[in-house]
């Protein structure tokens, strides 16, 4: 989306190094990322790109040996000062897992949870609101609107992560952050989800690590190439894919490693 | 080549077999000893439940009980019962001399004159009257009866005369023997007499020990595993205090006993033989046990379920008690019922903070002296009398049948919690 002609940078990450006990797995990475549009990460395993995500709402803090360094500014707002609330971070930064994670709880409760938390809803019409639309954004309503009060463990895999990201939305974050979250679905399931992504992007600002350099052609509008904790190389997606600078891009996009 | 190939599918086919066979043995040998166990249990203990009494008539002779004419409630309390007590027994053997009249006496409990007493305060107008009243045999004679005594011994070898049996067996071809079944086993505190201890003191300080036990260690026990796994750092100093934890849970009984001994009776002077005392002593014992299970239920929740709520922004504390401790409940619940069954059976503390003392009242609070179930097995498995042997096996199923309670309430409660979480 461009205002005045610029693209609004949402997510400004400057010189982030991430480390786990002594061994360095993130290197200076400096990336900006674009408000309304999807980011793709991609990369080999192990080349940091979850560790990056994982970076942008501060879910590295619950592992004890990780530190970070460096600037990641939100609305020009550093996340890694003293000074940020990581529940308030969260509030604005969603995320979808690899794995559908919902609650064991039921389907209402997995939605209403995230809203009734921060205090969004005064009434209980209003929760009801809330969870319809979320269910709505999340195009798992119609499959789901007679069986609220039913677990969500009891959904399909498809379906879990649909109300997965139903939860993620609910509490209208500006940012939402998915961590592969087509890896353990069928390509049926994989497509919903991918148009869900499409349409999310309106609202909200995505990025998405994936494994599938189709999904990442597909789904984005920027890419960043991630290897051996560097940030090779970062554009549109169409320049990365089509006509990448770097070698090492152009290798692993045409299969040759990875 | 093949054919190797065949012979060791065949030898990878046998050596299962054999396993299977093994693993089917070892079942079918601990299926016989608790068989066993439980047989020998049952065919002990099941008389227990039965008491042997006396049809004995009493003539209520107010001149010999020395109350005046329309006597009041008290005069009747303070009347004299033992002549007539005594005369009632007396008469069973007409002819009997002084010795022997002694004897007739000794055929019934000693609480016999109270049973008399007891049927007058019931039916105040028998004064004058004849009445058959129903009177607890002695303990010998209650095992006679039930075909527990060895009867052919030589006389000066029984605790029980000829002449007792000659009268005894008399009264059973009148039909003036009866058995019934013993509520005084589960109504009366312990005596030293068989045919009226009752287990009522040992239970109910077996329950009050218990439920101070889990109200002290259950709490404790649970915010120590939620703060050691979901709160403290990972160092050297939570890893000396997870060692040490495991320790304590191998801790032989008898030193937390010392302990409750030395502290709790000797520092802090709370009540000696009460299950106040016996429950902190059972809690220091049972608190390893629960924090262990609360430990692991709380490790087995997928790590995912607490991303999910971080993610949303919930806090350490509000993942942890929205989602966290939920969900490990089930197991922390059968880890704390583990431990408390294990404090139920446990005899040796017990018996230094003195909950071993005769105790032959019934605790009506944590703060009375009291024995517990195990500790009256102890005690009655000691006492000499032929009566106690059967109450030993009697408490023993009582014991189990609690126990088996426990576990069933246990097993709802976690079929509860499961059911609302999957």
């Amino acid at each position: 989306m461009k205002k005045n002609g610029v693209k609004m940078i949402k997510i400004k990450a400057k010189d982030v190094d991430v480390f786990y006990g002594k061994k360095q797995a993130l290197y200076n990475i400096s990336l900006d990322i674009e408000e309304n549009q999807v980011t793709a990460l991609i990369g080999p395993s192990g080349c940091g790109k979850s560790t990056f995500l994982r970076c942008l709402n501060r879910m590295n803090d619950v592992i004890d040996i990780c530190s970070v360094k460096g600037e990641i500014l939100i609305n020009d707002f550093n996340i890694n000062d003293k000074s940020c609330d990581v529940v308030r971070l969260r509030e604005k930064i969603g995320m979808v897992f690899q794995k559908p994670n919902p609650f064991p709880k039921t389907l209402y409760e997995n939605v209403s949870y995230g809203p009734t938390i921060h205090g969004m809803a005064q009434s209980k019409q209003e929760m009801d609101e809330i969870v319809e639309t979320s269910l709505k954004k999340a195009a798992l309503w119609e499959e789901v609107k007679d069986r609220l009060h039913e677990p969500g463990t009891g959904l399909s895999g498809g379906q879990q992560q649909r109300l997965c990201i139903a939860r993620a939305i609910s509490v209208r974050p500006e940012v939402i952050l998915m961590d592969e979250p087509c890896s353990a679905l069928d390509p049926i399931a994989t497509a919903q989800i991918e148009e869900l992504i499409d349409e999310l992007k309106k609202e909200h600002t995505i990025i998405i690590v994936t494994h599938s350099m189709a999904q990442a052609a597909r789904v984005s509008q920027n890419t960043g190439f991630f290897h051996l904790g560097q940030l090779i190389e970062h554009g549109s997606t169409d320049k990365i894919f089509k006509n990448p600078d770097n070698t090492k891009t152009q290798d692993y996009i045409t299969g040759r490693f990875g | 080549m093949n054919k190797n190939k065949e012979q060791l599918l065949n030898k990878r086919y046998k050596a299962e077999q054999r396993f299977r066979l093994y693993g089917q043995s070892a079942i079918f040998m601990a299926l016989l000893f608790l068989t066993i166990f439980i047989f020998k249990i049952f065919s002990t203990g099941y008389s227990a439940f039965q008491k042997t009494w006396l049809i004995v008539p009493v003539t209520f002779d107010a001149e010999i009980m020395m109350l005046e004419q329309n006597p009041s409630n008290e005069d009747l309390q303070d009347a004299d019962y033992y002549d007539i007590a005594l005369k009632s027994m007396a008469n069973l053997d007409p002819n009997a001399n002084e010795d022997q009249e002694n004897e007739l006496k000794r055929m019934v409990s000693y609480f016999f004159e109270k049973e008399i007493k007891n049927e007058l305060l019931n039916e105040p107008n028998l004064i004058g009257k004849t009445k058959e009243v129903y009177l607890t045999a002695s303990d010998d004679l209650d095992q006679v009866f039930k075909g527990n005594y060895p009867r052919d011994l030589p006389e000066d070898q029984r605790r029980v005369s000829d002449y007792q049996l000659k009268i005894f067996d008399q009264l059973v071809a009148n039909g003036k023997v009866e058995s019934k079944f013993n509520i005084s086993f589960f109504t009366n505190a312990d005596s030293r007499e068989a045919e009226l201890a009752g287990i009522a003191s040992s239970f109910m300080g077996s329950i009050f020990s218990i439920l101070v036990c889990l109200m002290i260690a259950f709490p404790v026990a649970v915010l120590a595993a939620i703060y050691l796994e979901e709160f403290a750092p990972k160092n050297k100093f939570t890893d000396f205090i997870e060692v040490n934890i495991n320790n304590l849970a191998a801790v032989p009984s008898i030193v937390f006993g010392l302990l409750g001994l030395g502290v709790l009776l000797a520092i802090f002077q709370l009540p000696r033989s009460t299950p106040l005392v016996g429950g902190i002593t059972l809690s220091l014992m049972t608190l390893p046990t629960i924090i262990i299970a609360a430990r692991a239920s709380l490790k087995a929740v997928p790590p995912s379920i607490r991303e999910a709520a971080l993610a949303m922004g919930a806090s350490r504390m509000q993942t942890t008690m929205h989602h966290t401790v939920p969900l490990s409940m089930p197991g922390t619940l059968s880890g704390t019922i583990i431990g408390l069954a294990q404090a139920l059976g446990e005899t040796a503390p017990l018996i230094l903070i003195g909950m071993v003392a005769f105790v032959n009242t019934i605790p009506g609070s944590p703060m009375d002296p009291a024995a517990s179930l195990p500790v009256q097995i102890y005690i009655w498995a000691e006492s000499a009398e032929r009566g106690f042997v059967e109450k030993v096996s009697a408490c023993i199923m009582v014991l189990l049948g609690f126990l088996i309670t426990m576990n069933l309430f246990a097993q709802i409660i976690r079929h509860k919690f499961e059911k609302k979480w999957s």
